[in-house]
């Protein structure tokens, strides 16, 4: 029996441990085409930052492979899936053959095709390590930085790089940084507090086109730059089951991880994911998602029997100190605090709550992520009491001794 | 009015190098005394609140505070003492009874202080009790007056229904009332666990301690609350309460603010009624008519259990039980003047009754001139300190002996004799919930077992040391005893010789 | 293995398993010296209103959700123990994010923080526990 893992992070390393979890003797091989061991990707903006290093910000121990004897193939590609031979052949030409596949190949920048882009020399996208190593080699203190989209990744970037450059501008066609995590007031807030550190927005407005180390805007407004950050997007990388499985947005897998293929599976940020949130399916590129769902798939693989089935989109994430905590989806009633320093939003109709966002003040956001993880019927909780202060208070008694006083899963 | 000022006995002293403010002493106290300033982040404390309970100093993390005696005196007079003083102060305020708690404080003799024990040197050995049986065992009740043989010549049992303890201790009456749910709960389970009884006193028994009925003695008091055949048969035995020896000739009485939920239903009367047992028992005039309640319990428990009848000590303790061992009861008990209790007048518990060794030993001889000694077992009661009380105790004519005090101290008690106000920080005589719980029964029974062992451990060595290997035979050996300090008339009531005769 | 537990029935809310929760990671031996003057940041603490109250800290779940969720590999189970390996957390919070108990919080040392059982203080058993007056906290083994 060999097990192929095609792809070396969150999900990946997830399929890893969820097969040695069931199964101690199976042959595992994860196949990486970049050549390093696995990272954490979202460290990259606090490596550029100085907050961390290559050494720390390596996603598992330097002993992990072997641990968990597992043969490693890094910086070697798949280029084919044979699902009738049950192979895949690498990019040196190589065939490698598999009994189960589980596809964790993850998501790639999108960049839309902007007149001139290809005239600009200093481009970059920021997702993997090697965008990180090569734009911190470009950052010098009177470089100037337009990136394009004020996004997850954009911001993060411009974080990471704001005090390594003489400026920093964020560009996005939205009306409002952090767009897919924040409503109106939330992002005016956020916004403020990245304009006080030195970051300059450029909203509501896109890219006409590039004339070499210039943006041309639509709304008529040129910004010069020396470093271009491509932030536009990401999509999942499906080409290798294109045409073997079903594909929608991302590639279709059930709550076992289990694409339509037998004996193929797939997790992570190349798959599309059922929000149980708003009911439907959606690509999340997350990371703790998809580590859950690559456990799944390797506790599945290995013929054990695990299910995730309480994807929600949700998102940790902070500036310069100020954090933010977001869940769920943006629908239904709204229970509002705004004080100083607690901005709290909470979504929430029939009797469940659908998501929050909370900026500044973000202690114990998870009570607030399982109540909709777990779809708690509000009234069998004290919901105004938790509106104001997440606790396990607001549980019945019995609750809170079941989840005080017993082990927990 | 500037008159009723009275400094406060104790002060609070609070080591401000070492406090760090994190309050607990002003959440532990019930009294208020302890109040954190956030302006200056620091603690303050009332003295006049406090009652030196103990509760702060023992909670403090950082040992940052202490309770001393203030130093505020009046000009010095032998006659006129502050205590007095001030009690005459406080009721020419409020023109009432003064009320205390538990026991007599006063400076009485303590007799078992001026008894010492025998140990055997040379003629004959003493017992080690690591290494030989020691029986502690007791059994309580009336002993039959002869053999009888059946026609076959084999012994027919004709003993009258007993209790058999593991040990020569119980702990004596304490109403669910007057003490909380969770005392309650560790005296039943420390009783279970050690195969002795505790007392339900006078507020009947609550319907979760049921199933601790082979280790519980159900009181029948002047205000029979709580009292339905249930409950008569619920326990092992029964204990008729004539009397207590903090309160002697008076009854009691707990107030309606605390005869709430619980406590209204296990004495079956409404909620926020007074609760006031009579002095007498108004059907007992007369040894007669004891003689009729005794039999009324044994056939309404179809003389399955013995009946106890608690008298406390007073001037003609020795003819009284005289009547008591005649009138049908199976075991006397009979509680000193030093014993505790929830409340009482501050005049009566002081200076009425009479000390439990002179009582004690008063009734022994008393019925054993008469003949009738073994128509009864003897429980003494009355401020049991220590297992030498009790190895004095039993061999001044004691079968066993009743602790309450001594518990109360083994479960947090610290003796600061305010139960009267409902407020104990210790959750043992207060019914306020958030008080009631500091009292886990789970660490309080382990207390009192952990008490009464080491108590049974130290028996067996004083009586070992004494040549002697079970309770029984130390019961009345007045031989073990010697008196210091005392007058020809105390050692002739105690009936022991003089230390070196 | 054995794990703290908590019995809201006798809870008093002293709050003193959040000072020796602070004096124990303060690794001095005298709690005067080591909280004096100091705004502690417990790992274990008490949610009270209405007179309930109890103790929350970390669960050690057999399934953590904050181990599978950290984005950097800093949380991980050592010996059952949910441990943070603070060299490697960015604070990025996704750990506060999901725990459902609320048990995992910020600190100032650019570390998130979470009770790891005492296991890296010196006292052995949790000075939760130890400093618990009513056995409302304890430590031991449950199915």
């Amino acid at each position: 029996m060999r097990y192929v893992i095609i792809g070396n992070s969150a999900a990946g390393i997830g399929a890893v441990e969820g097969i040695r979890q069931v199964d101690n003797q199976v042959e595992v091989t994860v196949i990486s085409s970049e050549p390093y061991h696995t990272y954490s990707r979202p460290a990259i903006s606090y490596l550029l930052m100085g907050r961390t290093t290559e050494e720390k910000m390596k996603y598992r121990d330097d002993d992990f492979y072997d641990k968990m004897r597992c043969k490693i193939l890094c910086g070697k590609t798949v280029t084919e899936v044979r699902p009738a031979a049950k192979q895949v052949v690498l990019d040196e030409g190589s065939v490698i053959s598999y009994d189960k596949l589980l596809v964790a190949t993850g998501s790639e920048p999108f960049v839309p095709s902007f007149d001139g882009l290809d005239m600009v020399s200093q481009k970059f996208t920021f997702m993997s390590l090697d965008d990180a190593r090569k734009l911190g080699a470009a950052l010098r203190k009177d470089k100037q930085v337009l990136i394009v989209g004020a996004g997850l990744i954009g911001l993060k970037c411009a974080e990471g790089i704001l005090d390594k450059v003489r400026s920093v501008t964020v560009l996005d066609l939205a009306p409002r940084i952090l767009s897919s995590i924040l409503v109106e007031d939330g992002a005016q807030l956020v916004q403020c507090h990245l304009e006080s550190k030195g970051i300059d927005f450029r909203l509501s407005t896109g890219v006409k086109y590039f004339d070499s180390n210039r943006a041309m805007l639509v709304n008529g407004e040129m910004v010069g730059f020396d470093l271009l950050v491509l932030a536009t997007g990401v999509r999942p990388n499906t080409a290798l089951l294109a045409s073997i499985v079903d594909i929608d947005k991302g590639i279709v897998i059930n709550k076992k991880s289990e694409t339509s293929a037998k004996d193929i599976y797939a997790a992570g940020d190349c798959t599309q994911t059922l929000d149980i949130s708003s009911g439907e399916n959606r690509i999340m590129p997350l990371l703790p998602g998809a580590y859950m769902q690559g456990e799944c798939a390797g506790v599945n693989m290995a013929d054990g029997n695990m299910s995730f089935d309480k994807a929600i989109p949700m998102n940790a994430i902070g500036f310069f100190g100020k954090h933010i905590i977001t869940a769920g989806n943006y629908s239904g009633e709204v229970y509002t605090e705004n004080v100083k320093d607690r901005y709290k939003r909470l979504f929430y109709s029939d009797n469940k709550l659908n998501g929050y966002i909370l900026i500044g003040n973000v202690e114990k956001a998870g009570i607030y992520t399982s109540l909709i993880r777990e779809r708690t019927p509000l009234d069998s909780i004290d919901f105004s009491l938790i509106c104001e202060k997440p606790g396990l208070m607001a549980f019945t008694k019995e609750e809170r001794n079941q989840k005080l006083g017993s082990v927990s899963l | 009015m500037a008159v009723n000022f009275l400094y406060p006995d104790y002060e609070v002293s609070r080591n401000d190098d070492r406090c760090i403010a994190c309050r607990v002493c002003e959440r532990q106290c019930a009294n208020e005394v302890h109040e954190f300033l956030a302006d200056t982040n620091k603690m303050v404390s009332d003295d006049a609140k406090c009652v030196n309970c103990h509760r702060c100093v023992a909670l403090c993390p950082t040992r940052a505070l202490k309770i001393v005696k203030n130093n505020n005196t009046y000009k010095e007079n032998a006659n006129w003492s502050a205590k007095t003083m001030n009690e005459l102060y406080r009721q020419a305020s409020s023109g009432g009874v003064l009320l205390s708690s538990m026991g007599n404080p006063e400076n009485y003799p303590v007799y078992f202080d001026k008894i010492l024990l025998n140990a055997s040197q040379v003629t004959n050995p003493s017992i080690d009790p690591l290494r030989e049986p020691m029986e502690t065992r007791v059994f309580l009740g009336a002993k039959p007056q002869n053999i009888e043989r059946d026609e076959a010549g084999r012994i027919v049992n004709n003993l009258p229904p007993h209790l058999t303890l593991s040990m020569p201790m119980m702990f004596s009456a304490m109403s669910y009332g007057s003490i909380s749910y969770n005392a309650h709960e560790s005296l039943a389970r420390a009783a279970e666990e050690l195969g002795i009884l505790y007392n339900t006193g006078e507020g009947g028994l609550h319907e979760d301690f049921y199933c601790y009925g082979k280790n519980t003695i159900v009181q029948v008091a002047s205000g029979r609350f709580g009292v339905h055949p249930d409950y008569l048969n619920s326990g092992a035995a029964i204990e008729i309460k004539i009397g207590q020896g903090a309160k002697p000739g008076i009854g009691g009485h707990l107030p309606g603010e605390k005869i709430v939920g619980d406590i209204s239903r296990t004495r079956m009367i409404p909620e926020g009624s007074d609760a006031i047992s009579p002095a007498p028992h108004h059907d007992i005039y007369s040894i007669e008519d004891l003689r009729q309640l005794v039999f009324s319990l044994k056939e309404a428990t179809n003389y399955q259990k013995p009946i106890i009848v608690k008298i406390a000590a007073v001037h003609n303790v020795a003819a009284i039980a005289s009547g008591i061992a005649r009138s049908g009861a199976d075991i006397i008990a009979i509680d000193g003047f030093r014993g505790g209790t929830g409340a009482a007048p501050t005049r009566i518990r002081d200076h009425v009754g009479v000390p439990i060794e002179l009582a004690l030993a008063g009734v022994d001889k008393r019925l054993r001139d008469e003949g009738i000694r073994d128509n009864v077992s003897i429980v003494a009661g009355g401020s049991i300190r220590s297992s030498a009380d009790i190895v004095k105790a039993i061999a001044l004519g004691a079968d066993c002996v009743y602790i309450a005090t001594a518990a109360l101290i083994a479960l947090g008690c610290h003796l600061c004799r305010s139960c009267h106000t409902g407020k104990c920080n210790w959750g043992i005589a207060t019914q306020v919930p958030d008080l009631v719980k500091r009292l886990n029964p789970e660490i309080g029974y382990k207390r009192l077992v952990n008490l009464l062992t080491a108590w049974q451990h130290e028996i067996k060595e004083m009586i070992g040391g004494m040549g002697i290997n079970s309770i029984e035979s130390l019961k009345g050996n007045r031989l073990m005893l010697r008196g210091v300090g005392l007058s020809e008339k105390e050692l002739e009531i105690l009936g022991i010789k003089y230390a070196g005769e | 293995m054995k794990r703290v537990y908590v019995n809201e029935k006798w809870c008093l809310g002293c709050h003193l398993c959040e000072y020796y929760c602070a004096f124990g990671e303060s690794n001095k031996k005298d709690m005067a010296r080591a909280l004096k003057d100091i705004k502690i940041n417990p790992k274990i603490w008490i949610e009270e209103k209405d007179g309930v109250s109890f103790a929350v800290s970390c669960r050690h779940c057999k399934e953590p959700l904050c181990v599978k969720s950290c984005i950097t590999g800093a949380l991980t189970i050592k010996d059952g123990v949910v441990t943070i390996n603070k060299d490697k957390c960015i604070s990025c919070y996704t750990c506060i994010l999901i725990c459902p108990y609320g048990a995992v919080s910020p600190s100032e040392d650019g570390a998130v923080q979470k009770c790891e059982l005492c296991v890296k203080t010196t006292w052995g058993t949790p000075a939760c526990v130890e400093g618990c007056p009513n056995g409302a906290i304890v430590f031991e083994e449950r199915g």
